[in-house]
């Protein structure tokens, strides 16, 4: 493949040409916020809309994990419009989102704050009211504490469960505010085929999916 | 196990049994193919009048996809149900003017009376509960759906009568079964 050379924040980076964008940026230590992104996989999801940037050519901010590589192209990650687009859309995602950092051993490495820090904006914004869908916690499992109020519906599990085991456990289930990452007839995670592969647990960007001996050690911290 | 719990179990195993062979039937005129998941699922749900656990088991091994996509695309579509139908339909409207007529106190009170939520059947299958949005008599606010009967003006009250009504015709047929 023919390599190519782009400008990314007046950074000059050489890639191959056809390479996503949002990849190219991020092997290149230029950070874009995105959570639905996966490496692998041949048609990005495009869901969480927190990876716009502002291209030359382009009158709009166009979300990064859509675009590939050209020769020449110059694209800048800081643009007012691009931000103001991702703020936006975290601002509504966390709107539905559980957040308790102080009680939650992903604090540090959640990709929620990094996104927040990332864009200069609070977790939680104060112009909208928290809708919060309250659903129960799943426990079942030996391995996985899984509690949906602290997932943001990236997809990253459901891609590697399908992956790893073809006919996978985890998927998408119902329509709009209500729809969830879930299970069969939402059984027990514990009843499913899960082979504890745990790839699941690795890939969640949030506290949504831990392993067990973390979630115990978040529950010593809530005591 | 007690008597009768017993013989709940039987009947639920063997309508699981019934539910499994008619989704296999209708299975066999599709081919293997993803893309014809809502066909037929429609197909299975015109038959058994809703989509248990073990017809969804059936078509995703049919098709060779997880279980989990099909209930995705069931729960995602307003048309396909996982409660089996009840004797009785109790739809009730959460259109515009229904809902600035109360129509969500109207949708608790059936909640409460019957037990249920939205979507679901009593336990002993005499009333299914569902919501509508706008069955075109507007003026009726707020409407329910009784039998696929508009009823117009049902307040909580009105629930409670509507609900008497049926346990009278109930006990009358009872009655008329004893003698
Ligand atoms: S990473 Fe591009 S939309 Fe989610
Ligand atoms: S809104 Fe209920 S009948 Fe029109």
């Amino acid at each position: 493949m023919k390599t190519i050379s782009l400008k990314i924040d007046g950074k000059q980076i050489t890639a191959r040409e056809g390479d996503n964008l949002l990849w190219v940026a991020l092997d290149n230590g230029i950070y874009i916020p995105n959570l639905c992104a996966i490496r692998d996989k041949p048609e990005p999801m495009a869901a969480c809309r927190l990876c716009f940037v502002e291209m030359s050519g382009q009158t709009q901010p166009v979300t990064a994990c859509t675009e590939t590589v050209t020769e020449g192209m110059e694209v800048n990650t800081r643009g007012t419009e691009a931000l103001r687009l991702a703020r936006r859309g975290f601002e509504l995602l966390m709107a539905s989102n559980r957040v308790d950092c102080a009680h939650c051993v992903r604090s540090g490495s959640c990709e929620l704050q990094k996104i927040a820090h990332h864009l200069g904006t609070k977790l939680k914004s104060k112009r909208l009211r928290e809708l919060r869908r309250d659903l129960p916690v799943d426990n079942s499992h030996p391995q996985i504490r899984y509690d949906p109020n602290r997932c943001v519906l990236c997809g990253r599990c459901v891609w590697v469960c399908q992956e790893h085991l073809k006919t996978g456990a985890l998927g998408f289930a119902y329509r709009g505010f209500e729809r969830v990452v879930t299970t069969f007839k939402d059984e027990p995670l514990a009843t499913t085929r899960c082979d504890q592969c745990l790839k699941c647990v690795e890939v969640c960007p949030t506290g949504a999916l831990l392993p067990k001996e973390k979630a115990r050690a978040e529950a010593r911290l809530r005591a | 196990m007690t008597p009768k719990a017993e013989a709940v179990t039987q009947d639920s195993k063997d309508e699981e049994a019934i539910n499994r062979q008619e989704t296999r039937l209708a299975l066999k005129r599709f081919g293997r193919k993803r893309w014809n998941l809502i066909p037929i699922l429609q197909k299975v749900q015109a038959r058994l009048g809703y989509l248990p656990r073990e017809a969804m088991v059936e078509i995703a091994a049919y098709l060779g996809i997880p279980e989990i996509d099909v209930y995705g695309v069931v729960t995602f579509y307003n048309q396909f149900r996982l409660n089996p139908p009840g004797k009785h339909s109790i739809r009730v409207c959460l259109g515009t003017a229904c809902h600035m007529k109360g129509g969500y106190i109207t949708l608790d009170a059936w909640k409460r009376r019957l037990d249920i939520n939205s979507g679901e059947t009593t336990a002993d299958r005499e009333f299914d509960l569902d919501t509508v949005a706008c069955v075109g008599c507007c003026t009726m606010a707020p409407v329910t759906v009784v039998d696929n009967q508009p009823e117009g003006k049902v307040e909580p009250t009105k629930v409670d009568g509507i609900l008497l009504a049926f346990e009278l015709v109930r006990e009358a047929e009872k009655k008329e079964a004893k003698q």
